[in-house]
């Protein structure tokens, strides 16, 4: 035998705390059967769902006394109000306020949903057309650097989106686009009225839909090459044009990884935070009047008034804003899992 | 006899003058339309790149000098030496923490996430992907900011970031080592290897262009974010000194949103600085990771 293997190593005092350990691995290697590579690697690997879940929790924990105090119609009722802060707190069910706080954010759920609703309905038709376009429509040696293109657009940072939206967008829409849609669309409810400054839902919602078309796109790009083209030839050799082909035959079998992937993006669009906060208006206590009306959202008010809620000696300010986060995160994991279940039902990472 | 000859000479005549297929104008309607409208929906998305490229192009030119590597941010202007630092510190910092537990993660997915457990993990590691990662800042302020005591830290700027790309490195990792063949693993545990050898001899070194291009994709996430930073990392008009907590320590993407609400032209143009030398450092990233899979898949034939 080899002098230093551990079966005849010989125990002296200088290298007996060596040779100890290396019993202990052998003997769990060999006798205990542990396999400790298995072991370090899961052990490494849980810190993703730990983190999760501990999101969960430190959230609930943070947000308890608002949670008490709020309960949850605080989300549809429309008054937020940190109250007199310099005047002394008042007790109110048990829990100290600032006197006249009111903690209501009805504007927020409004604005969320319908400026994420309005991006998603705006960026689904054009989604499906750039997949098509880059999938089918042109030749292959142009769509592989075509649909770098795009990919490139979904890596843009969304603060950079904002600050497009901000300096581009903002007096694009505000002086020519808004005052010509309120004039030939005078007899349609919401999209006339007044046209604002141009910060506001249409414009957010705008933002919001360049952000997510290059998500919807790229899946559903994948999955259209993912098709049998024995169904596409069957179509061709039946007379269809190529449209027709992707209309009547593709589109029809992607119909479930199109809402899948509709709803992720939806639940990109309801928690982005920077690009909303940048051209939205940040509106308080104000429900939207029309599409140009500013409004605001959960993330962006979080973002935005986290500053002011710290004024809050009680900090009940603060753990309203983080029952928002909660209400915020609840909703978008909602999201999130419904649109994994439908695209795990079909099969699409 | 006679019937048959009449039936050929029907079937002559029809073979004589077939029937010429004809669309609709309807259908010659639809069809151009479609045509038309799909390739508008591209070029919409072309012009909607171009326009934010050339954007931040245009309006940082003229704020595009050495000045900028050279100075501090002050109030309203000066460089964004600071910045630059602090948000290349807070990327390496967190792609530094989140590539060890993400490509673990990603091996236990590729080579052991069949049963329930992997199941579950891929399913967390989703529902992560989605949470908005304003609501991660925020816990990262009332957890490691308040009641750590950490004050705005580079640490909690940086594990709140690692919290966010965990699921990003992941899922790149298990895609890129499940593509590699179950033949490989055979040959490895054919020749006596053990677990931890095939992945660290095998699976990895194979796998590496492909885990590479999801590592360049997180670091450009990393750059690009703000709103986790917000009140993590908070903000800093100076160097950061080397304390991991207790110091805030400026980044890019605070400069941007901050800077263009302020009333001063020099302000704006810092902004949209700060705005061209992120987007470029996200893009190049990408490409540089894209580039990297290429070259490694021609020259040794890298599973994809």
């Amino acid at each position: 035998m080899m002098p230093g293997t551990p079966g005849i190593m010989i125990p002296l005092p200088n290298n007996l705390i060596i040779f100890f350990f290396e019993y202990i691995r052998h003997f769990g290697k060999t006798v205990m059967k542990i396999p400790v590579f298995r072991i370090s690697l899961i052990a490494t690997a849980s810190f993703l769902p730990i983190s999760l879940i501990l999101l969960v929790v430190f959230l609930v924990i943070y947000s308890w006394p608002a949670i008490e105090y709020n309960q949850f119609h605080f989300l549809w009722t429309n008054d937020w109000n940190l109250g007199n802060l310099y005047g002394n707190p008042v007790e109110v069910d048990g829990h100290q306020i600032m006197p006249g706080a009111k903690y209501g954010v009805w504007f927020l759920v409004v604005g969320t949903i319908v400026s994420s609703v309005l991006a998603m309905l705006m960026a689904m038709p054009v989604a499906v057309g750039a997949a098509y376009f880059l999938s089918e429509g042109i030749r292959k040696s142009w769509s592989g650097p075509l649909s770098l293109f795009v990919d490139l657009l979904a890596a843009i940072p969304s603060v950079v989106y904002g600050l497009w939206g901000y300096a581009l967008l903002v007096p694009l829409f505000g002086n020519t686009i808004f005052p010509f849609l309120t004039d030939i669309f005078s007899f349609i409810p919401f999209l006339n009225g007044s046209p604002g400054s141009g910060y506001g839902l249409l414009t957010s919602a705008f933002v919001l839909a360049v952000m997510i078309i290059p998500l919807i796109s790229a899946t559903l790009r994948e999955s259209i090459q993912m098709i049998e083209p024995a169904l596409k030839e069957a179509g061709l050799s039946l007379g269809l044009t190529r449209p027709e082909v992707f209309w009547h035959i593709i589109l029809p079998k992607l119909k479930k990884v199109l809402i899948g992937v509709g709803i992720l993006a939806l639940g990109r669009a309801l928690g982005e935070t920077m690009a909303v906060l940048m051209v939205s208006g940040n509106a308080l206590n104000y429900l939207p009047g029309n599409i140009y009306a500013p409004i605001s959202t959960m993330a962006a008010f979080i973002a935005s008034q986290l500053d002011s809620a710290l004024q809050d000696p009680t900090n009940m300010a603060v753990e309203a804003l983080s029952e928002i986060a909660l209400v915020l995160l609840l909703i978008t994991i909602l999201v999130n899992i419904s649109a994994r279940l439908i695209l795990w039902m079909e099969k699409v990472r | 006899m006679a019937a048959s000859k009449t039936m050929e000479k029907q079937l002559s005549t029809k073979a004589l003058q077939p029937k010429v297929f004809k669309m609709s104008l309807w259908r010659k309607l639809m069809t151009v339309f479609a045509s038309v409208a799909v390739f508008a929906s591209f070029a919409f998305l072309a012009i909607m790149f171009l326009s934010i490229i050339g954007d931040v192009l245009i309006h940082a030119w003229p704020a595009l000098n050495i000045k900028l590597l050279t100075e501090i941010t002050n109030g309203i202007g000066g460089g964004l030496k600071n910045a630059i630092e602090g948000s290349i510190v807070i990327s390496v910092g967190s792609i530094l923490l989140a590539a060890p537990i993400g490509i673990s993660a990603g091996i236990y997915l590729s080579e052991h996430g069949h049963g329930m457990a992997g199941q579950a993990l891929r399913f967390l590691s989703d529902v992560l992907v989605g949470v908005p990662s304003i609501v991660l800042g925020y816990v990262g302020y009332i957890t490691m900011v308040i009641y750590l005591g950490w004050q705005f830290s580079v640490a909690a700027g940086i594990i709140t970031l690692t919290i966010m790309l965990l699921p990003y490195i992941a899922r790149s990792t298990e895609l890129a080592i499940s593509n590699i063949p179950l033949a490989v693993r055979e040959a490895g545990y054919g020749l006596g290897a053990g677990e931890g050898r095939i992945v660290f001899k095998i699976l990895l070194p194979g796998a590496a262009p492909a885990i590479m291009t999801g590592l360049f994709y997180s670091v450009a996430l990393s750059m690009g974010e703000t709103a986790p930073l917000l009140y993590t990392a908070g903000w800093s008009n100076y160097m950061w000194s080397g304390n991991l907590t207790k110091e805030p320590i400026g980044y890019l993407t605070y400069v941007i949103w901050t800077f263009i609400n302020e009333p001063f032209a020099e302000s704006h143009m810092l902004a949209f600085a700060a705005a061209f030398l992120i987007t470029a450092g996200v893009l190049a990233l990408i490409l540089l990771g894209r580039w990297y899979m290429v070259r490694a898949q021609k020259r040794m034939g890298a599973y994809r």
